[in-house]
């Protein structure tokens, strides 16, 4: 026998299709609720004050339930972050690029390997130091030894005036 | 086989039976042939029905005592501690039952892998018990979250990161995960749902996993094919009930041991203390039974082969029945596989101890070979024994080695064969 397409063939390839799309369009509501919601999306921005950080000190504050790290670097820590090579870095960034006022170092204060806090002033390289899995970071926040594979992410910000930061 | 001759004796059972056969699967139960040569190794099937049913319900009582919510999740913990009645030892037995769930299905695996009971025709039962296992550390982990401490909080904060491994949409799959930027009030109450729902799945697996196997019924300390029913088998009840039983009362025991006397040595210190996203304790470690998949993770230097180091370690036991070649099922009668075993358990032992410790030096080196050798075992100790080895006779029946005879006719016949060659 000929096989050629019959009506019932294209009745069946279109039911098929039109039940996947209706499949879908139940399914993508049940997994996109879980995804962040009006309300966490609208807490996205938060202003610091940083008028009482004096140099050689970092505060940290929360901005989308997460750590920021705001530090108010000395000249040796600054001097110490553009001296370093770029081949020498795991993910080369400038000092520059991360820090656009050098005395300022605002960066999201989570380890890019597990998500922990890394702890002010520790580690072989005089930053950071993850205490979960031993990520060192310099004082630019780069990941220098272990296992995180990028630098510590430097967040949306800029000084609103000379002693505001708004973060996001 | 017997249960299907079965007809209830009363006229009410008959006409019950008729339309839905409960009692002719009770019968099948009770009369189940089951090897006479089990020994206590195999009483852990029942001890984990058990852990099981314990889990459910403690979890169900602690259910209408909990508030998942962030700010409330670590108050209404302690409340179900002091103020709700028996609430301390509800809340024990639950976190002490999730410990002594995990110790009873290592002994249950490592009895698979020790009688090769993984092997043809019992490979579905394997991997439906894989599948349980996974559940059970997916339930264990958000389970852990629940209390809302500082161990919750950043073992969750690590485990969910893991995902940020997968290329591309990793971060955005993390997200999704925790229902915003950080783990906070809606991963909690996510975590609930979820670790509500876990044990009703693993019931369901369990029924799988007994239907599974009461097609080809027990494998046994032999490790040989037997005929069912016959010399070699009893019936389930009440033999192997009363044995399982005993065990079971012994288990108890230990079990009670830890609730009573040390129900806090099995968890960490810093998880009475509320979850702060701002600090993240000293040491994380998650709890004991993970230990040795946390020492694979970080004996890894790259995040993504890391996550898919520890991933492999579980899921590379789903193709163990097709890993080893032997054709002999238990090590009783496999001399090289026996010890390989042991060296087996010894690694994964020092597994769970490096990852117990800080991830540096000399531990680190450890983890590194332990994780290596536990590789090693099985991709490539395991496929080459199946050829190598001398294995010894294996016996035809399981009265066999005391009586001289079998049962097993057929087998006689071959074996008498064998011997005119």
């Amino acid at each position: 026998m000929e096989k050629k397409t019959k009506r019932r063939d294209f009745l069946f390839t279109a039911t098929y299709a039109v039940g996947a799309v209706g499949a879908g369009a139940v399914i993508w509501p049940m997994i996109d609720q879980m995804n962040p919601d009006a309300s966490v999306k609208a807490l996205a921005s938060t202003e610091v004050d940083v008028s009482a950080v004096n140099p050689g000190k970092t505060i940290t504050v929360l901005w989308r339930g997460k750590p920021v790290f705001i530090r108010r670097r000395t000249p040796e820590e600054i001097a110490e972050a553009k001296s370093v090579k770029l081949e020498d870095l795991k993910h080369p960034e400038k000092d520059e690029d991360r820090a656009k006022n050098p005395e300022w170092l605002v960066m999201l204060g989570v380890c890019t390997h597990l998500g922990c806090v890394p702890l002010d002033q520790k580690g072989d390289y005089n930053g950071w130091f993850c205490p979960c899995h031993g990520s060192h970071y310099d004082t630019s926040g780069r990941i220098r030894k272990g296992p995180a594979p990028t630098n510590m992410e430097i967040p949306e910000y800029k000084f609103v005036d000379a002693n505001t930061i708004k973060i996001g | 086989m017997s249960e299907h001759e079965y007809t209830p004796k009363s006229k009410v059972g008959k006409w019950f039976n008729d339309r839905l056969p409960l009692l002719t699967l009770a019968n099948h139960l009770t009369d189940y042939p089951t090897p006479k040569n089990l020994n206590y190794w195999w009483t852990f099937g029942g001890i984990l029905t058990f852990c099981l049913i314990t889990q459910i319900v403690t979890g169900l009582v602690l259910a209408m005592h909990y508030i998942a919510h962030a700010d409330m999740a670590f108050q209404s913990v302690e409340h179900i501690m002091r103020d709700v009645n028996y609430g301390w030892l509800i809340r024990y037995i639950h976190a002490n039952g999730a410990s002594m769930f995990f110790l009873a299905v290592y002994i249950h695996i490592f009895r698979s892998l020790f009688y090769g009971s993984y092997k043809s025709p019992r490979e579905v039962i394997w991997i439906i018990g894989i599948i349980i296992y996974l559940l059970m550390m997916a339930a264990a982990f958000l389970g852990y979250v629940l209390p809302w401490g500082q161990m919750s909080f950043w073992g969750a904060t690590v485990i969910t990161n893991l995902f940020s491994a997968i290329p591309l949409v990793g971060e955005g799959i993390v997200t999704w995960l925790w229902g915003g930027y950080s783990v906070d009030n809606p991963t909690l109450t996510r975590f609930f749902t979820l670790h509500y729902l876990i044990p009703f799945l693993i019931l369901g697996l369990v029924v799988l996993h007994i239907w599974a196997l009461h097609v080809p019924g027990n494998n046994n300390p032999i490790g040989i094919d037997i005929k069912k029913p016959s010399n070699d088998t009893v019936p389930f009840h009440p033999y192997i009930v009363i044995k399982d039983g005993f065990a079971l009362l012994m288990f108890m025991i230990v079990f009670a041991f830890f609730v009573f006397y040390t129900p806090n040595i099995l968890g960490h210190a810093d998880n009475y203390i509320e979850a702060n996203p701002l600090v993240t304790p000293a040491h994380i470690v998650p709890e004991w039974y993970l230990l040795p998949f946390y020492a694979i993770l970080r004996s890894v230097p790259d995040k993504l082969l890391g996550v898919i180091a520890m991933l492999s370690a579980i899921l590379i036991l789903a193709a163990l029945p097709w890993l080893d070649t032997s054709k002999i099922r238990s090590a009783v009668f496999r001399p090289l596989y026996k010890q390989f075993y042991w060296i087996l358990v010894a690694d994964v032992l020092i597994l769970g101890y490096v990852g117990a410790m800080p991830a540096e030096g000399l531990y680190l080196l450890i983890a590194r070979i332990a994780t290596a050798y536990y590789f090693l075992h099985f991709l490539v100790v395991l496929p080459v024994l199946g050829f190598k080895e001398r294995t010894t006779p294996v016996p035809l029946s399981i009265t066999e080695p005391i009586l001289g005879g079998s049962p097993n006719l057929a087998a006689v016949k071959k074996k008498d064969s064998f011997k005119d060659q």
